[in-house]
Parts: structure tokens; C-alpha cells; sequence
């Protein structure tokens, strides 16, 4: 008897909280494969828990182009969603525009201060006030590779770029492809600034943060420009235009040994049913180990009309940092929490590593931002680097030394 | 619109009866409003409006910093608008240049009494229907080398062939032909089939009494009576070519690197996901100044052919 | 002067011709056709023949199961409910369009040839200007207006974009078929006391049922097929076919099941594509009435 009074009184009062604030948010993202849209389903469940509805706007393609299209169609229209997936110096550009929401009061009653490293913390504030939350650190100077495809080859797990060029050649050689790529834009240029990173952080900030023109045409970047086309010959033929995740899945698969990927692949690999350090085993991209390159996703709140969006909008801030969805939906998409301190024990080898590289990386000045992924530059000079990245890597004619040439001139050109 | 004027106009066309204004008079213009405020606002209004944007330094959205032609210099300096503007020429002139061909071809073949005529037409042309993504995304798959038309000629046999188009940035554009020839030269043989149709059968007649060939026939008789069809052909055509947007979306998605791109793709990429509104509006204008370029001759040879009616 | 061919057909060297002349037509279609079926195929395989298996292979057995699959059960993001719902959102798009822009164009081009004012001709060229905008370059200033006006990302702002960017085209077609009719045959009429509405309705509708077929056969189709206008200006739950299909497609979860790709292409062409084969005759017998004229 007791226990269904305690039941009903539960039903009653999440009834009362859900007619006290029911408000809804609309979220725009492009979290669209397999262990992506698990990942934002569980915000979505948490949100409903509390009694919001969710409405789910998610445009796939493109890195986000054609969600960036959308946002930018509404927020003209003067009808921004709730909330939209963007992140690194993208929030200032829409900050400085007067777009964004305030969030400190939800941060003050959360400690974001406390509980966020700081350049997570830097990154979702506008003018010193908090307008997005953080939902993952990725790291993306990872490697993954097939254990099984490296047996069948006779080949050793490459740890710098070099000794990557003789593995890769085994691994051909034996039938396989040696690495997993596709050919859009964001993938060449996420190879291109792994290769960078192992000519050391000091040398990659300058490039991709100073954008010194300097280092730009120095010969190390030369080097960066020669290695980064020796990859062109261990990609299959079917790599034009390939989504990340079907790379993937040819590691997964045993048709390719490695793939250079953010974490967001463990994810996939996760989703597939597949063991870290068994069946597939993750490293630092060759001659990255000790740095990390971060990209941090978060969801942006916009300034919304109505005190039940507003609500909504506040409660959909807070579930985010909460633990739980911390835990669960980094443990779907493969990153690492944004928020300090959580417990580690449900996460996988990889992850440990990661969240140790962060920690580490970040006293040692090896913690860099992602320039492939937006983090480091405004996504203008973003574009100009990646433009000539991926036209380099795609033009059999072009030499390092012209490659680097063209770069030189092309951030200049847009800054 | 000066009433004086058009009054005077009317009263020309209803010569015998004394000018007076009625609301018949005015009903063509009230109907014709909606029209002439749609286009006014939502095309010539936004076309300055992008002019002048292309004049200003505006990035993630509209500002109105104006920086005199920096953004045409920029534009014109820019590889990738280069490689997307020479794509165009590339692309346009061949699409146009074979759609043409194969649409002229087509109709007068299925011009011979042919048995199942309408079987026949629907296949060449249902590719009409279908949207350009569908198009990109049916024919990215036929073209990959791993796993398209080149899998299956090897698997025939032929184990040297190679068609990797999709992926060499030097022939990529080509495979963009393809597709957009495959989409719209059906619609260009129903075009002219309609032409032929509509041709004067007494001056074939006349013609074979005078005993020249089929051949002479069309070449001489037929197809320079066509050339009506022949110029709105080509304006459908360039319109198709200068649009052509989603097929590069769905097909290469402007890649390998950005070596299928068309401009359309390229203003799009700079407005909405590089946040330079600038800039792509200059490219955009740009476009503009083509569309014209094809357009104004035309309207001119329409215009005045209809002085001389 | 299909009868050319019929009188000479006696003569060996036309019979050879005429064999020629089959050979090439049924090649072209096979080539026409290609594409099609290969996606047909395609989407009846499971995804381990697709793999093994080429191109043109014939499926083991049937698998309907990718249709079912595109139809109601693929996810984008997190709904799972195919491209079922966003079918009927295109139908609640296209339907409302197709009908304005083409009684638009109809009143319009009658207007233009048969009711011409000062500067209706000029008003006809800048109309035409109309349909080679490059449609990126609205985006921006359309949402903005949508938003003024209050119907931003909904169906009815959908429609309006339609009408708005459709007309030119419409109009375009209904002038072309005008053009041929005789002035007097209004003139007369006028005379008869008829107004404007009078005769548009009793003389000029009742003839122009070719190219109401036309107009509506492509404006059917070019808003079926939409895209950009989709993606941009439509709101959560009101996005076209051609946007969940993209959706759709650029979304994989493990490996990229080409098959519901395949059918899911295929379910979102298929209006389109019924229009096309059955009423493909009345579109051509339409084009030869009139509209390509000039």
C-alpha cells in the first residue's frame, strides 16, 4: 500500500513538474551516423524525463554544411532554434552578432568554473559569459587500426610517419589497403594536421593558430606537404567522396589496416559490436603521442521568445553537464567528458588514454586545437587551408614546395 | 506605369469606341499586380540587394562596411573560383553541345513511324523526372571505381580497364556531364520531336517532288525551320548548366579536392559555410553577368521578332 | 514526313537503315535505362550480395525489405520513421504550388499576348530574368521576408517560395501559347460585351488544356524535386522528400546500406515518375501545341 502511495505521489509530482515548466526546444545538429545519433538520444530521453519536447532537427551532410545553411536561414528569418550544434571560434562569430543566450546562472548553480578545464570553459564563453555547452572532448590524433590485417601482413604498428611509409607498403603488399580514407575536404585535412603535429606542437601552433608566415614555407612544412602525398598511395580507389564512418567500417571489416580519426570512430567501432584492444586497437597518430589535438562539441543557445522555451532551454544546459549524460552519451560517441573528475570506470582502454593525454598535454603545452575541425581559426582562414590541403593531396602534378607556396598565400589571402 | 499612355493604348485597340475607362481597362494591370510586386521585391530587389553586399566586407552575416571592388579582386584571385568558373565553360559547353546533339538525334530517329514510339519516348525521358539527387546519387555509384561500371567490365574479362573519372581531378567534370547529359537530353529530344511535329507537311512534300533525299530534306528544310525549338533548347539548357548545384552536391560534392566545382557551389560554400557574404555574393553577381550575357540577345531576337509579326 | 521513310521502305539498302535505325533506338533506351535499373536492382539485393555480387547481377532472391525499410523504418539522426512522413509533406507543398503558379501564369500570359499595356513586354523580359536567377542567391533576403511576413520554415512559406520563383516559367509557357491566337478572336468578343474574366474563362481557358498539362507535368516536378528551398526554408517537421532523402543517404550507421539508398531514391522519384510515364504523351503532344515556340 505504502509503495503505491509512493508511486502515485512520484506520478503526480512528475506531472506537476511537467505541466509547471513544459516547454520545448528545438535542436539543430548534424549528429546523424550510428553512434552519433544514439549519443543525442539520450539527451533527447533525458529532456522528455523532465517533461520538454524535443523537436529534432537534424540535417545531415557536409560537416554540418547544409545544418550551418539552415541556421543561418533561420536566424535571418528572426526564428533561431533553441539550440544548434556549433563550436570554437564559429560561438564568437555568432556572439559577437547579439544571437546568443546568457547561460552564467545555469553555470553558477552548475560550477561550470569548478568542473570545466579551462580551455573547454574559454571556448563556450562569449564576452566572458557562458552562451553553450560543452558535450565532449575528442581528440582527434588518433589512429585505429586492425590488429588482424596487421598479423595477416607481417607489419608492426607504425609510431612515426617513416616507419608508417614502410609499414603501409607490407600491409599493401599483402592485399590490404593500409589506410582507411575518405576523400572530402575535412578528412584530408584531418590527416594533413596529424602529419603537422608530429613535426611538434610549437611548430603546429605557429602554423595553424599564429599562422606565421614563417613557418608557413618553412621546410618543415615542406616535409609535412611530401609525407602528407606519400599517403595518396595507400588509399584505395573508391576513396573519392567517402563518408568517415564507411572508412571505417573497411577497418572494421579487415579490408584496410589503419585509419587516422578522431574518436569519434570508436564510436562506430563501438556500434559494430567490436572490443578496444581486441578487436581493434587505438594509438596517437604516428609521432603525436604526448600531444593531443582537441575538438569540442557543443550546443549553442540562442535568445528564444517564451518563458517555457526559455525554461527548456536552461534545463536542456544543465542535462548536459550532468554526469549521466556526460557518461552515457560519451561512452555512444566515443570522446572523452567535457567535465572533470567523472568516474573512468565504465569507459575503455582508448579512453583512458585519452582523458590521461588531456590531462597530461595540457600542463605540457602539447594540447592543441583542431584546425581541421574549426577549433584553431575562423572557419575563413579554416577554409583557405583546407582548400589547398585537400587540392594538394588530390593533384598528382602539384609539388610539396608549390603546395606549401599556395598555402602561404591563401591564409594570407584570408585574413 | 503611366495611365495616360496606357489609356492611349487601349483606345488604339478598340478603334470605333470612345475612349473610356472602365474597369476592364484596368484588370489586366490588377491582375498582373501580384506578379509585378513578386518579381519586383523577391528578384530585382534582391539582386541589388546582393549587389551591394558584394561591395561590403560582410561576413557571417549582412554588414554594410563598404569596401569598394575588394571582393571582386579577391574573388578573381581565389584558385578554387577559378577552377569552379572554368568548370562551368567545361561543363556548360558540353552538356549543352551533346544534349543538343543527342536530343536532335533522338527525335528524328523516333520521327520514323517507329513501332512502340511512346515506350521508346517515355524511357528517354522519364530521366526528367527524376531529381539531381537522385541523379548524383545513383550515378556516384555507377561511377566508382570500386565498385561501379568498372568492377563489372573487369569482372567481365577485361581486367585492365580502368575508369576511375570520379576520382582523377582532371576528368571529373566529365562524369558531371555525363550524369547531366543522361537528365536532360530526353527532355531536349521531346522538345524537338514536338518541333518536327509541328513542321509544315507540304513543305516536305514539295521538297521530295523536287527529289531530294531524306537527308537533304532535314538538313536543309526541316531543321533551319526548327530553330525556334533550337533557341528554347539552349536557354533551358544554360539555365540547367549555370543552376546545376545539387547534381555536384550529390555526385562529387565538388570533390576530389574541389575539382568539380561549378560556381553555384562555390558562392554557396563561401555564403553559408565559410561566412563570407561578401564574397560570395560577388561571385554571385558574377553569375548574374553571365545569365545576362546568354539572356539579353535572347530577349532582343524575341522582342523584336515580335515587331515584325 | 514520317511518310518519307513509309514510301521508300520497299528498297533493300532501307531496310537495312530501318534495322540500323532500331538497333541504335533500343541501345540508346538500354543505355537511358541503365541507371534505373541498376538502382532497382540494387535496392531488391541484401547488402552481402550487393557486396559480392556486381552490378548487374540478378538478386538471389527478392528483398523487399529494403523498400519497407526506406519506406517507414530508417533512421536520420533519431526518428526512425523513413521517408513516409516527408513524403506527404511534399505533397502538402507541391499541390498548393502547382495549382497558384500555374493560374498565375495562365492570367498573366493572357494578359501579356492578348491584353498588352505599355510595358508589358519590357515586364515580360524582366520576368524571364526571373528564371535564371541562380536560386543561392535568394536564400539569404527569402528568409528574411518569410520572416517579416511570419510564415519562416512552415509549408505555407514553402509554397510562397514556390509561387514566387515558379511564375516566371508558368508565364513564360502560357505567352508562348497565346502568342498564337488571334487578337481579333478577343476583340470580338469584346465587342460582344464579354470582360476580361468572361472571356479568359469562356474563350481562352477552355482551349489551353495542352499546356495547362505542360505547365503543370514541370512545375510538378521542379518542385517535387526541390532541394535548396527545401532545405533552407522549411522547419523540422515540414522538410520535402528531397531533403529526408539526402538525410537519408548521408547517413549511415556501421555500413552504408546501399539498398535502402537505392530504394528510398527510387520511392521519392516515384510521383514524379508516374506523371512522366503517364502522362508523358499529353507533355510532348502539349510542347508541340505551342510552347516552344519563339
Amino acid at each position: 500500500m505504502k509503495k503505491i502511495a509512493f508511486g502515485l505521489t512520484t506520478v503526480a509530482l512528475s506531472l506537476a513538474a511537467a505541466t509547471s515548466h513544459a516547454g520545448e526546444v528545438e535542436v539543430l545538429h548534424w549528429w546523424t551516423s550510428g553512434g552519433e545519433a544514439a549519443s543525442i538520444n539520450v539527451l533527447k530521453q533525458e529532456m522528455e524525463a523532465e517533461g520538454h519536447t524535443w523537436k529534432d532537427f537534424a540535417v545531415a551532410g557536409g560537416g554540418g554544411e547544409s545544418a550551418m545553411t539552415v541556421l543561418k536561414s533561420r536566424a535571418i528569418a528572426g526564428n533561431p532554434p533553441s539550440s544548434a550544434q556549433i563550436k570554437g571560434p564559429t560561438i564568437q562569430e555568432w556572439g559577437d552578432l547579439g544571437f546568443l543566450t546568457n547561460l552564467d546562472d545555469v553555470a553558477k548553480a552548475g560550477e561550470w568554473d569548478v568542473i570545466l578545464p579551462g580551455v573547454v570553459s574559454e571556448t563556450m564563453k562569449y564576452d566572458g559569459h557562458y552562451v553553450a555547452a560543452p558535450v565532449n572532448v575528442h581528440r582527434v590524433n588518433w589512429m585505429w587500426a586492425n590488429p588482424e590485417v596487421f598479423r595477416k601482413s607481417g607489419a608492426a604498428i607504425p609510431t612515426t610517419w617513416d616507419q608508417f611509409i614502410v609499414e603501409a607498403k607490407k600491409i599493401k603488399a599483402a592485399g590490404f589497403t593500409p589506410l582507411a580514407h575518405g576523400g572530402q575536404a575535412w578528412q584530408d585535412a584531418t590527416l594533413f594536421e596529424a602529419i603537422a603535429l608530429a613535426k611538434g606542437a610549437r611548430f603546429y601552433n605557429s602554423a595553424f593558430l599564429g599562422l606565421s608566415d614563417k613557418t608557413l614555407r618553412s621546410q618543415d612544412m615542406i616535409d609535412v606537404f611530401t609525407t602528407f602525398k606519400q599517403m595518396r598511395e595507400f588509399v584505395d580507389d573508391g576513396f573519392s567522396g567517402r563518408d568517415w564512418n564507411i572508412a571505417t567500417s573497411m577497418v572494421i571489416n579487415g579490408n584496410a589496416a589503419m585509419q587516422i580519426m578522431g574518436d569519434w570512430a570508436k564510436g562506430e567501432f563501438t556500434a559494430a559490436g567490436k572490443k578496444a584492444g581486441v578487436d581493434y586497437v587505438c594509438y596517437p597518430a604516428p609521432g603525436t603521442s604526448g600531444a593531443f589535438t582537441f575538438n569540442i562539441d557543443s550546443l549553442a543557445m540562442f535568445k528564444v521568445e517564451g518563458k517555457e522555451k526559455q525554461a527548456a532551454q536552461k534545463d536542456l544546459a544543465r542535462l548536459i553537464l550532468e554526469p549521466t549524460f556526460q557518461e552515457t552519451f560519451n561512452l555512444n560517441k566515443g570522446s572523452i567528458p567535457a567535465r572533470l573528475n567523472m568516474p573512468r570506470d565504465k569507459f575503455d582502454s582508448c579512453a583512458h588514454s585519452s582523458m590521461d593525454a588531456f590531462l597530461a598535454s595540457s600542463t605540457t603545452g602539447k594540447l592543441v586545437p583542431s584546425m581541421a575541425h574549426g577549433m584553431a581559426v575562423n572557419s575563413m582562414v579554416q577554409g583557405a587551408i583546407v582548400d589547398v590541403v585537400t587540392n594538394f593531396f588530390n593533384t598528382p602534378s602539384m609539388t610539396p614546395k608549390e603546395g606549401v607556396d599556395k598555402l602561404a598565400r591563401a591564409v594570407k589571402a584570408s585574413m | 506605369m503611366s495611365t495616360k499612355t496606357a489609356n492611349s493604348e487601349s483606345q488604339k485597340t478598340r478603334a470605333g469606341r470612345p475612349a473610356r475607362l472602365s474597369l476592364a481597362d484596368w484588370m489586366p494591370k490588377i491582375v498582373m499586380a501580384p506578379t509585378v510586386i513578386m518579381t519586383l521585391v523577391c528578384i530585382y530587389g534582391y539582386m541589388i540587394w546582393t549587389a551591394v553586399l558584394s561591395f561590403t566586407n560582410s561576413r557571417m552575416l549582412p554588414s554594410y562596411k563598404f569596401v569598394g571592388l575588394d571582393q571582386y579582386e579577391r574573388l578573381f584571385n581565389n584558385d578554387r573560383w577559378m577552377v569552379a568558373l572554368t568548370n562551368l565553360g567545361v561543363f556548360g559547353s558540353l552538356f549543352i553541345g551533346i544534349c543538343l546533339f543527342l536530343g536532335v538525334m533522338l527525335a528524328i530517329f523516333l520521327d520514323q513511324k517507329i513501332r512502340a514510339e511512346g515506350a521508346i519516348r517515355t524511357i528517354y525521358l522519364y530521366p526528367m523526372a527524376i531529381s539531381f539527387i537522385v541523379t548524383g546519387t545513383a550515378w556516384k555509384w555507377l561511377l566508382n571505381p570500386t565498385n561501379g561500371l568498372e568492377k563489372l567490365i573487369i569482372d567481365m574479362g577485361f581486367e585492365d580497364f580502368k575508369f576511375d573519372w570520379l576520382i582523377n581531378p582532371d576528368m571529373v567534370v566529365y562524369c558531371l556531364v555525363i550524369a547531366a547529359v543522361w537528365q536532360a537530353s530526353g527532355f531536349v529530344m521531346a522538345l524537338f520531336l514536338a518541333g518536327l511535329r509541328g513542321v509544315d507537311g507540304d513543305l516536305i512534300k514539295a521538297a521530295h517532288l523536287d527529289g531530294a533525299s531524306t537527308f537533304t530534306t532535314y538538313r536543309r528544310i526541316i531543321l533551319p525551320s526548327l530553330k525556334p525549338v533550337f533557341f528554347s533548347a539552349l536557354v533551358i539548357l544554360s539555365h540547367i548548366a549555370i543552376k546545376s548545384f545539387d547534381l555536384v552536391q550529390a555526385l562529387t560534392n565538388g570533390g576530389p579536392g574541389y575539382a568539380s566545382e561549378l560556381p553555384a557551389n562555390f558562392m554557396y560554400t563561401y555564403t553559408f559555410t565559410r561566412s563570407q557574404i561578401g564574397m560570395g555574393s560577388a561571385s554571385a553577381m558574377v553569375m548574374l553577368g553571365c545569365v545576362l550575357a546568354i539572356l539579353v540577345p535572347y530577349l532582343y531576337s524575341e522582342l523584336r521578332g515580335e515587331r515584325h509579326e | 514526313m514520317s511518310n518519307i521513310a513509309n514510301k521508300r521502305q520497299t528498297s533493300g539498302v532501307d531496310k537495312i537503315l530501318r534495322v540500323a535505325l532500331y538497333t541504335v533506338l533500343l541501345i540508346m533506351a538500354a543505355v537511358y535505362l541503365l541507371p534505373f535499373i541498376v538502382m532497382l536492382i540494387t535496392s531488391l539485393k541484401d547488402v552481402e550480395e550487393i557486396r559480392t555480387g556486381t552490378l548487374l547481377s540478378l538478386p538471389a532472391s527478392l528483398h523487399f525489405d529494403a523498400w519497407a525499410k526506406a519506406w517507414s523504418g530508417a533512421c536520420t539522426g533519431n526518428s526512425c520513421g523513413g521517408i513516409s512522413p516527408y513524403f506527404l509533406n511534399s505533397f502538402q507543398i507541391v499541390i498548393p504550388a502547382v495549382l497558384i503558379s500555374t493560374l498565375l501564369g495562365a492570367i498573366n500570359g493572357y494578359v501579356i499576348s492578348l491584353w498588352k499595356f505599355r510595358g508589358s513586354d519590357l515586364f515580360f523580359a524582366a520576368l524571364l530574368v526571373g528564371c535564371f536567377i541562380p536560386f543561392q542567391v535568394i536564400l539569404l533576403p527569402m528568409a528574411r521576408t518569410l520572416g517579416l511576413l511570419g510564415i519562416a520554415n512552415t509549408t505555407t512559406g514553402l509554397v510562397f517560395v514556390h509561387v514566387v520563383y515558379g511564375v516566371a516559367f508558368t508565364t513564360l509557357f502560357f505567352r508562348n501559347f497565346y502568342q498564337s491566337i488571334p487578337s481579333e478572336l478577343v476583340k470580338a468578343a469584346r465587342l460582344d460585351g464579354a470582360g476580361f474574366f468572361t472571356i479568359f474563362y469562356r474563350i481562352i481557358l477552355p482551349i489551353s488544356t495542352p499546356i495547362i498539362v505542360v505547365t503543370i507535368i514541370w512545375q510538378f516536378t521542379q518542385i517535387w524535386n526541390d532541394f535548396l528551398f527545401g532545405v533552407a526554408f522549411s522547419g523540422f517537421d515540414t522538410q520535402p522528400v528531397t531533403v529526408a532523402l539526402n538525410n537519408l543517404v548521408n547517413t549511415s550507421f556501421g555500413g552504408k546500406e546501399y539498398n535502402v539508398d537505392m530504394a528510398a531514391a527510387i520511392i521519392a522519384a516515384l510521383p514524379t515518375l508516374a506523371v512522366y510515364v503517364f502522362a508523358g504523351k499529353y507533355f510532348v503532344r502539349g510542347l508541340t501545341a505551342g510552347a516552344v515556340k519563339g
